[in-house]
């Protein structure tokens, strides 16, 4: 199991990280190494077993219909870099 | 005379608090002390939080003098006593990082309900502590800030990712420090400081207000010197609760530890637990304590996790897939700092390639690719089904035991720098903690020896769902007959 560096760079781009090029032939070597060790969970036959999401058992979880206090507008925006008029801002998303 | 009073256990420095033998304020004034002479070696705190600390004690203390005035009046059970909480869990007012710069400013707006239950149950805060970056790591290297010095040898790790936490409370900075385990996070740490250290069953407590991880894995816990301690401040924050919907509405059990023997409780040992590469001081150690617990009247036998091998490759899969999408919300809008950039594409990349360290990088990029097209199938839903086999190893060998002893690493604490050119080396010190998160089941961390070079072994008892109860008195037993967890590191004074 040995990734490409267009492989590398793929799995980036869709994770939005910008990594430099000693960064991206690094982590190549790396998660080549880790997929290979974990390659060997093809050993076993898993055809007839289901896959496990939560180890809880599967329940609905409901609460009243009833309005409630949360965070305030304010609160939320304190932490953001930018805001404006109650919003978010950001740079420009199209040219 | 001062530090002496951190040298008492939970219940002593309660009792003392509530007969008016000490105040909250000297104990509080204690920790804050030792914090400050101790601090400079072990840099187990991220950020201090003294004078909320001090507030919060002598409000502990005006509390203690009403009811001393008003028998009918009712005390918080854990009122005055200082603590410390892992830098991923939110108090409300205080800078929250996740050991991590992509929240160098986060300031969160609430308060975890872990860490809600503690104040309300009376608790004093000293500081936030020390993680590897979003509890990514095993030796709390990762952190982005600082290096935590084990305090058994200053040129060790402390184990991680609660690396802080557990060198906090082996330091004796604090009587308990709140923790975090997705893979042994409580555990392993609990384990190289000498302290012992709950991982609770998924769904025993609350999640809220912890910053997520993975999922499917991640629990609370606390750290202390003794299952007596651990037990009495985990009892005040477990159970169901509102905000976290994987949290289950199951009766929180009174942990009433008395001694006593273990006539009647079956212990399982689990052979693929005792392999090559274990150390023989580890092996020794745990060995021995097993034998212990046999002399204490506990039934031994030997039981089988045929998949315990399979655990690693298992984890490394699901907890970076889940990772990679927990971690898609630190995209420079909501959190900052925000590099400079043009557009929007670039606040994303920029601000994720800048804020993350490596080895958060190197989980996204994993948990990417093995949920991403082509591949999902070969690893990521392969990696669930295996899980679904690891599980049923442990409702098998719960059958035939009530617990389940085993060592949590394979070795000692091992020295700063040693693992951090190898992903995969680092990865394999997690090998035998693995298992319970994967199983959801609970284990409790505690000290029972030291190797020849006088660094701290652990071994952790694996219960069934929901009973954290046997696993506490098992060690309550065992720590009644044997003195390691009131060793200390004499440095320290």
């Amino acid at each position: 199991m040995s990734l490409t560096l267009e492989e590398v760079e793929h799995i980036a781009n869709l994770a939005r990280l910008r990594l430099s090029d000693e960064e991206k032939e690094r982590y190549r070597q790396q998660l080549s190494a880790i997929l290979e060790y974990a390659a060997r969970l093809q050993e076993l036959d898993t055809s007839q077993i289901p896959p496990t999401s939560s180890v809880l058992p599967p329940r609905s979880v409901l609460r009243g219909d009833e309005p409630r206090t949360d965070l305030t507008l304010e609160q939320i925006l304190a932490n953001a870099p930018q805001s404006e008029e109650r919003q978010f801002r950001v740079p420009p998303v199209l040219e | 005379m001062s530090r002496a009073l951190l040298d008492l256990s939970i219940k002593e420095a309660l009792h003392q608090l509530r007969s008016g033998e000490i105040s909250s304020r000297e104990l509080t004034q204690a920790s804050l002390d030792a914090l400050e002479q101790l601090e400079p070696s072990v840099q187990a705190f991220l950020t201090r939080t003294a004078d909320m600390a001090l507030r919060q004690a002598d409000e502990a203390d005006a509390r203690y003098a009403a009811a001393r005035r008003d028998p009918q009046a009712v005390v918080p059970p854990l009122l005055g006593l200082p603590i410390a909480v892992k830098d991923l869990l939110a108090l409300e007012g205080v800078r929250c990082t996740c050991g991590s710069k992509i929240l160098e400013n986060f300031v969160p707006p609430y308060t975890a309900t872990t860490v809600r239950r503690l104040l309300q149950a009376g608790v004093v805060v000293v500081g936030k502590t020390n993680t590897d970056e979003f509890a990514m790591g095993s030796s709390t290297e990762n952190s982005a800030y600082q290096l935590t010095h084990n305090p058994w040898d200053l040129e060790r790790v402390p184990g991680g990712s609660s690396g802080g936490s557990a060198a906090a409370v082996a330091a004796r900075m604090v009587l308990a420090a709140m923790g975090t385990d997705t893979g042994g996070s409580v555990r392993q740490p609990a384990s190289f400081c000498g302290v012992t250290g709950i991982k609770p069953t998924y769904g025993r407590v609350s999640r809220y207000g912890l910053v997520a991880y993975g999922s499917s894995l991640d629990t609370v816990g606390v750290l202390a010197r003794s299952a007596e301690d651990t037990a009495l401040v985990f009892q005040h924050m477990a159970g169901q609760d509102d905000l976290d919907a994987t949290s289950m509405d199951l009766p929180v059990p009174e942990y009433r530890l008395e001694g006593g023997d273990l006539r009647g409780l079956r212990v399982g040992v689990p052979k693929q637990y005792f392999i090559q590469g274990i150390q023989p001081a580890v092996e020794e150690a745990v060995r021995a304590a097993i034998r212990q617990l046999e002399l204490l009247g506990a039934e031994v036998r030997e039981v089988s996790l045929p998949h315990t091998e399979y655990a690693l490759p298992v984890y490394y899969l699901l907890a970076p897939a889940e990772a990679s999408a927990n971690l898609a919300r630190y995209d420079g809008v909501r959190f900052s700092p925000r590099p400079e950039a043009e557009n929007l594409w670039d606040v994303f990349f920029n601000t994720r390639g800048q804020g993350f360290g490596p080895e958060v990088k190197r989980r996204i990029m994993l948990g990417t690719y093995a949920l991403s097209a082509g591949y999902y199938d070969a690893y990521y839903a392969k990696a669930q089904k295996v899980r679904t086999l690891i599980k049923r190893d442990f409702e098998t060998a719960f059958e035939q035991v009530d617990v389940i002893a085993a060592p949590i690493a394979p070795t000692t604490a091992f020295r700063i720098g040693e693992h951090t050119d190898d992903p995969l080396a680092m990865y394999l010190e997690d090998v035998f903690t693995l298992p319970a998160n994967l199983a959801g089941v609970p284990g409790l961390a505690f000290p029972v020896g030291f190797d020849p070079q006088g660094l701290p072994v652990g071994m952790q008892l694996m219960g069934a769902h929901f009973d954290e109860a046997t696993l506490f008195r098992t060690a309550h037993c065992y720590q009644q007959a044997t003195d390691w967890h009131l060793r200390k590191p004499q440095w320290i004074g």
